[in-house]
């Protein structure tokens, strides 16, 4: 794997910094010049984990979310984004469509699904009591 | 954040910004109010000035589609950019909504 940028981010797990995230990648990724829907992609993809850290994984208590983006060679972007609150019980029930354990929030269940189908791959690695790490990557198309 | 239109029994809930778990929940309390103050027999959502949408954006049409059951209207999505599309797409909320 060969890292040609890289930032790496921490900040409280509020939900005014799921906008933040979204901004912060976009302004790190623009230099790729990615297509708009590709930037949409990844944003709505970025949202959705960080979204997860704040509402599922520190719902106990406050927390950090961690993020690192990287560009990879052939415009390959991975993004990381992990906290250490109460992490998945069930991870395969967790990225079933549709399931949420607060649908009383109007949580739609589709987090997950968002992120495996807007990005090019998805791994999501938790332990219960240690936290969460998402990891996405997301090849963005040739330049002519 | 939300602003809205009354035409004879429709009401237009014109929604802008960006829709995020942070946000949503303010839109939700804002449409809420509106519909239990009006009793429309239908509610457009307009997507036109919405700069951005994720998966809470769905919990908002849902919540919405809901309660418009309760009181026997439906929901209608209007001027959602692709991206928008792509996440209702996703979600198949589009097959119980109905695009104008």
């Amino acid at each position: 794997m060969s890292v040609k940028d890289e930032i790496k981010l921490q900040f409280p797990a509020f939900s005014e910094n799921e906008g933040f995230a979204r901004t912060a990648v976009s302004a790190f990724i623009s230099k790729l010049d990615p297509r708009v829907d590709e930037l949409a992609d990844i944003r709505t993809a970025v949202s959705e984990a960080v979204t997860n850290a704040v509402v599922h994984a520190y719902r106990k208590e406050a927390g950090l979310v961690y993020m690192t983006v990287r560009i990879l060679k052939d415009r390959v972007v991975s993004i990381h984004i992990r906290d250490k609150g109460c992490g998945i019980e069930d991870i395969e029930k967790a990225m079933t469509p549709l399931f949420t354990t607060a649908p009383n929030e109007e949580r739609s269940g589709l987090g997950f699904a968002v992120m495996e189908s807007f990005m090019d791959t998805l791994s999501v690695k938790s332990r219960a009591g240690a936290g969460t790490c998402i990891c996405m990557k997301k090849k963005l198309a040739e330049k002519e | 954040m939300v602003r809205f239109l009354v035409q004879g029994k429709n009401l237009t809930a014109g929604l802008s910004g960006d829709i995020d778990h942070h946000s949503a929940s303010l839109m939700r309390k804002e449409i809420d109010l509106e519909i239990k103050q009006r009793l429309p027999s239908d509610i457009t959502l307009d997507f036109g000035d919405v700069t951005f949408m994720d998966s809470s954006g769905i919990g908002l049409i849902m919540g919405r589609c809901r309660l418009m059951r309760e009181i026997g209207g439906k929901v209608k999505i209007s001027n959602a950019s692709e991206q928008i599309k792509k996440v209702i797409k996703l979600s198949g909320v589009d097959r119980i909504t109905e695009e104008v």
